[in-house]
């Protein structure tokens, strides 16, 4: 654990990580979306339109991973002051976002044609809806942080922390309250969807879910590149005054 | 023995997380009945809505009690969920997932006569999912297929 925070390992072992991610991800992804929205049989009441599931129920996932990751990385940089972790945290909010909105809009396309509603303030709906608002007040306040002098990251540490409650509120919103969402139709073990739906749809998350870490893996590279670089001119303006 | 900076800091951490997490589900667990977005019917035969007070039933369409008016647009269907029953009338255009047997949102309100007058309907689909050559099987062949098949 604490080898990988070193940050030059961290790149050595990034450099071959991030491409093999990226590229396995892409290659899965395509395959199961060709499977999903080709291949895979309509569904008995839905028809067609349970096809726009191969991208929502992905990004649903990866919406609330990303924030997962934040509070992870959180919790490490408060506890144990990582040089990683702040870094790591950043690289996941950006990811996070776009997928809870992708989330929200295939949702939204999807709940027309199945419940004759584009959008409904039921718990499930609007727990993502605030996941999404989340993701962009930490931004702001992670960007604040920084651009103060030194960085300083617990303030969006602790949010990152205290914004991961809506975690489990997204998940069992469709199990404690009457919800327009159905409840989950994977759960531990079990399967309340036919094999036909669920081969796709899973092979659609892992290919995802390896475009997300290559994405976050990435983005860390270019933020350590970044501080590398301020430090490098630092010191340069410090030595030319110096001499 | 000194506690550790590091260690002391891990401490406070995971005790500020339950009591969080605690005050969360709190939280949750005090909006159970806020929150829900639908009364299903033993809500409303329970502790029935005032007349004309806005409210949305959710429930099952009970098989074999779809209705149309003679006039080709009102319908009526009961809404069940096991335990009890409300009456429903609706004029309008149905989602085409309304079918008998199947869930269903009724955005209403409750009339004097104990029949809930709705405004708008959506559909729900439950969490089964079954492809369509499957589809003249009933929905309890369906699910033993689906079983089958993991």
């Amino acid at each position: 654990m604490h080898g990988f925070a070193n940050p030059a390992r961290f790149l050595r072992i990034a450099r071959w990580l991030m491409p093999l991610c990226m590229g396995v991800g892409l290659a899965t992804a395509a395959l199961a979306l060709g499977w999903g929205l080709i291949l895979a049989p309509a569904e008995r009441l839905q028809g067609e339109t349970v096809r726009i599931m191969y991208l929502h129920v992905p990004s649903a996932w990866l919406g609330m991973a990303g924030w997962m990751g934040i509070a992870g990385a959180s919790f490490t940089e408060l506890v144990w002051r990582h040089p990683l972790s702040a870094i790591a945290a950043r690289a996941c909010a950006v990811p996070g976002a776009v997928f809870t909105a992708v989330c929200l809009v295939t949702g939204s396309l999807w709940g027309r044609p199945a419940w004759g509603t584009w959008w409904v303030w039921d718990g499930r709906l609007t727990s993502m809806l605030v996941l999404l608002f989340l993701y962009f007040g930490w931004m702001a306040l992670a960007q604040a942080s920084e651009s103060s002098d030194g960085g300083e990251n617990r303030a969006p540490a602790i949010f990152g922390l205290v914004g991961a409650v809506n975690i489990p509120i997204i998940h069992y919103s469709v199990i404690w309250w009457n919800s327009q969402h159905q409840p989950p139709s994977i759960t531990m073990g079990k399967s309340a969807m036919s094999g036909d739906f669920l081969i796709p749809l899973l092979a659609a998350t892992l290919g995802f879910t390896l475009i997300f870490a290559g994405v976050v893996l990435a983005r860390m590279r270019a933020i350590l590149a970044n501080q590398q670089a301020e430090a490098r001119l630092r010191r340069k303006a410090f030595s030319e005054v110096e001499f | 023995m000194a506690v550790k900076a590091k260690h002391q800091r891990l401490i406070l951490l995971v005790v500020a997380l339950v009591v969080l997490i605690g005050a969360g589900l709190l939280a949750a667990w005090a909006l159970r009945n806020q929150a829900s977005y639908f009364y299903v019917p033993s809500d409303i035969v329970a502790r029935p809505p005032e007349p004309g007070r806005a409210v949305r039933l959710g429930g099952m369409v009970e098989k074999g009690s779809l209705k149309t008016a003679a006039d080709g647009v009102t319908i009526a269907f009961v809404v069940q969920d096991g335990k009890a029953k409300v009456p429903v009338t609706f004029r309008g255009i149905v989602p085409s997932l309304f079918v008998e047997g199947s869930g269903v949102v009724a955005e209403g309100r409750m009339g004097t006569d104990g029949i809930f007058v709705a405004d708008n309907l959506l559909a729900k689909h439950d969490e089964n999912y079954v492809p369509r050559e499957m589809q003249d099987m009933t929905k309890d062949q369906a699910k033993q297929v689906v079983a089958e098949t993991q």
